[in-house]
């Protein structure tokens, strides 16, 4: 785990926010991610947790300012990856939906073959190359979209509520498998509303309230006893009075 | 269970020869069709069955095929002088008189002749049995039955409105009590007669091959004014560079010939010839 | 009713008797109206998926001009064709006026916006499903659309068929195009349509039986490959 000061940063924002229409649904925000960093965003519905995701990801127009600085030492640009709560898979074969991936990021052909199947043993779905991708259980198929996220070699993972449609032991499944991936090499950001997930998963938390960013903590302050503002505190103990 | 790739590469290989199959078709009928002229003529002509017994004869005397678009004798001649047809065969001898004068075709020739008879129901409540199409179409406006009209510029229309002047009734001025203008060919004419038991002018050769006579039948024949003049116009090349005209002028000579005018008087249907052969005339 | 039973008994007899005109005449009708529609859809695939994903200046005008050409009347896309043929027209000089070329030229004209608002509805619904998350792998409008097609094939399969049955019904645009010539031109339609100006009922409708039969086993056999492909015979069928 690295300290968030100590870092150059891999995606600012700076008083950055995001409207549809007449909506804001993000406004004032400003956050840079660090690599190695494994953010989790938390907040109730409409918070704009998944907005902000987006707006990370480069998905959306938006107002402020969005700047993606390039990997020390390599000197690159971060490659980034998605990950939805319901994957969308194409009606096509198991390996075909990684493939499709792969050759939308521009990756030589040559080496599609190699990857999709490194992709699929890490997700434990090697057995299942030839599989259609739409006949897989919901567990399976959230696994094969991180196939398709690992087969691009991210470095900065994105995920929205990845688990939430998932039944207990398939979500133990992904969270394990992304604990065992993450690390200096990749870099987290989740939106979740299953506060135990965050509290297993993230080394920093953020909290969200009607598009605005109220907390930012190193999660063992978060959740324990740093003064947060009202909104956070009421979030807080409301989900944590359910046991689950 | 058949792998999936395997499946799509067999339905591909399905569809590929299907389609292969599809394009194959397509050259035969381009080899056959290298000698071949494109006729406007009309519709009562084709339904009466006189092309297919006469075009052979003519394609085997020469190799060449003739392909009969039919029309009403004005859409003929229309499309003609739009340069869409090589040779025109008609039955409306001011039209084609006019065609010509318009420098479309350099002369016209006489071909053939058949006449128009009154079709009508066989009870005749207007009471117009006998041989004098005047007096009958007075008594058809008199009695206020129904009548139907092609209505289409063709020959048969043209045909029609001559007699209705003869008779002293000008149609465009005051139609009579049951005249119904439906705009069509022959055949639908005749369609529309029998489902409404009504008066109807039309060309022999149409109703003799016309199935669907319901309570209809002849009733008025023989008059001279109802001769129905048909003649044959090769479209002048120098109006239409593209236009086939020599190809389009075997046909012309081969009509008025003794072969083609002999062959014209060999077509009967139930024993009865249509068509009485007159080139020259 | 007794033309009905006499047409039943007639249709039978030819189907059964394989006269060489009337399979000629099906097969004509076949291919004139296959053709069109890969013709059509090639067209009408690329404008239907363009617009779906693509967003661009005047995409809503063309929306409402596709879907309201899916209602012209046969005839008059024969009419305009056959200017456009017409010696006297732009396309005069290929002289393909009255061959079954120019059937195919009409008969794609008539089915490309068909095929165009079908496709778009289509691709809609997947787009509303996975658009973004294609858009988050990398995918620009051009690499989304070719996406969602090869995601919707089943669909636009069905599509195909749906045009494939406007096109082989109509009788308008190949009549006046096609001249409706003996052993040339003359479809299913047009001697359907010739057979009753000519007063014979019966045969008419027996022609329209098996033309309807025709249609039937073309629609069964796209059924039965997109039954094989998806595995779930109610929705091939739909």
């Amino acid at each position: 785990m690295t300290a968030p000061g100590g870092t150059a940063p891999l995606i600012t924002l700076r008083r950055a926010g995001v409207s549809f229409g007449a909506t804001r649904a993000l406004q004032g925000i400003d956050l840079a991610l660090h690599r190695g960093e494994r953010l989790v965003m938390v907040g109730p519905n409409g918070s704009g947790k998944t907005t902000l995701l987006r707006l990370m990801h480069g998905l959306l127009a938006h107002e402020g300012e969005r700047r993606v600085h390039p990997l020390q030492p390599e000197g690159r640009e971060p490659v980034c990856a998605m990950l939805f709560q319901r994957p969308f898979l194409l009606h096509l074969s198991v390996q075909w939906n990684v493939r499709v991936g792969l050759w939308l990021q521009g990756v030589p052909r040559r080496e599609h073959a190699a990857r999709s199947a490194d992709a699929l043993e890490r997700v434990g779905l090697g057995g299942l190359a030839r599989r259609r991708a739409r006949e897989l259980s919901g567990g399976q198929q959230q696994r094969l979209a991180l196939a398709r996220a690992f087969a691009l070699q991210p470095d900065i993972l994105f995920l929205d509520e990845p688990t939430a449609s998932l039944d207990p032991g398939a979500k133990r499944e992904i969270e394990a498998l992304i604990t065992a991936t993450a690390g200096p090499e990749l870099t987290l950001v989740m939106s979740t509303h299953d506060l135990r997930q965050a509290r297993r998963l993230a080394s920093r938390v953020i909290f969200l309230d009607e598009g605005r960013l109220l907390a930012d903590l190193e999660v063992g302050r978060f959740f324990e006893g740093a003064a947060l503002p009202e909104a956070a505190t009421r979030f807080l103990k409301g989900e944590l009075t359910w046991s689950h | 269970m058949v792998p999936l790739n395997l499946r799509r590469r067999l339905i591909g290989a399905l569809l590929a020869i299907a389609g292969i199959g599809l394009a194959l078709q397509a050259p035969p009928a381009r080899a056959q069709d290298a000698r071949f002229i494109v006729m406007a003529s009309t519709t009562s002509t084709e339904q009466s069955g006189l092309f297919a017994h006469l075009l052979p004869a003519f394609k085997q005397a020469t190799g060449i095929d003739v392909r009969v678009v039919a029309v009403g004798t004005g859409q003929a001649l229309d499309q003609a002088r739009r340069g869409d047809a090589d040779i025109v065969f008609v039955h409306d001898t001011a039209a084609e008189q006019k065609f010509v004068a318009e420098g479309f075709a350099t002369e016209r020739r006489n071909v053939m002749y058949n006449d128009f008879v009154l079709i009508g129901p066989k009870a005749d409540p207007a009471g117009v049995k006998g041989h004098d199409i005047a007096a009958a179409l007075k008594r058809i406006a008199a009695t206020g039955q129904p009548f139907v009209s092609r209505g289409d510029k063709s020959g048969t229309h043209s045909a029609e409105l001559r007699q209705w002047k003869r008779a002293g009734i000008d149609i465009a001025a005051a139609r009579p009590a049951g005249y119904k203008d439906c705009g069509c060919g022959m055949g639908p004419a005749l369609n529309m007669a029998a489902a409404t038991n009504a008066y109807v002018l039309s060309d022999r050769g149409t109703w003799l091959s016309f199935k669907n006579r319901g309570d209809l039948t002849i009733l008025v024949e023989g008059d001279q004014a109802l001769f129905n003049q048909y003649g044959v116009m090769v479209v002048n090349p120098a109006k239409h560079p593209h236009a086939k005209a020599a190809l389009a002028q075997q046909f012309a000579d081969w009509v008025v010939s003794p072969a083609g005018q002999q062959a014209i008087a060999a077509y009967k249907i139930g024993g009865e010839q249509l068509f009485f052969p007159n080139a020259g005339r | 009713m007794s033309t009905v039973i006499d047409s039943l008994r007639t249709a039978v007899a030819l189907a059964a008797g394989g006269d060489p005109t009337l399979w000629r005449t099906a097969l004509l009708s076949l291919q004139v109206s296959g053709t069109a529609c890969l013709i059509g859809a090639g067209f009408g695939i690329t404008l239907g998926a363009a617009l779906a994903v693509s967003r661009f200046p005047g995409q809503h005008a063309l929306i409402v001009i596709v879907n309201t050409l899916l209602g012209m009347p046969s005839v008059v896309v024969g009419l305009l064709v056959y200017l456009l043929l017409s010696r006297q027209g732009p396309l005069g000089q290929y002289g393909i006026l009255f061959t079954p070329a120019a059937m195919v030229v009409a008969q794609s004209v008539l089915v490309v916006p068909l095929i165009a608002a079908l496709t778009r509805r289509q691709l809609l619904a997947s787009l509303a499903e996975g658009g973004d998350q294609l858009q988050s792998l990398g995918a620009g409008a051009p690499a989304t659309a070719l996406l969602l097609l090869v995601h919707e094939r089943f669909g636009l399969l069905t599509v195909l068929l749906t045009a494939f049955g406007r096109a082989i019904a109509e009788v308008g645009a190949v009549m006046i195009v096609g001249g409706n010539i003996d052993g040339v031109t003359r479809v299913m339609t047009t001697t359907i349509a010739l057979e009753t100006s000519k007063g014979d009922l019966p045969l008419a409708l027996a022609l329209g039986l098996i033309l309807l039969s025709v249609t039937g086993v073309v629609n069964v056999a796209i059924g039965l490959l997109q039954w094989r492909g998806t595995r779930t015979p109610l929705q091939a069928f739909g």
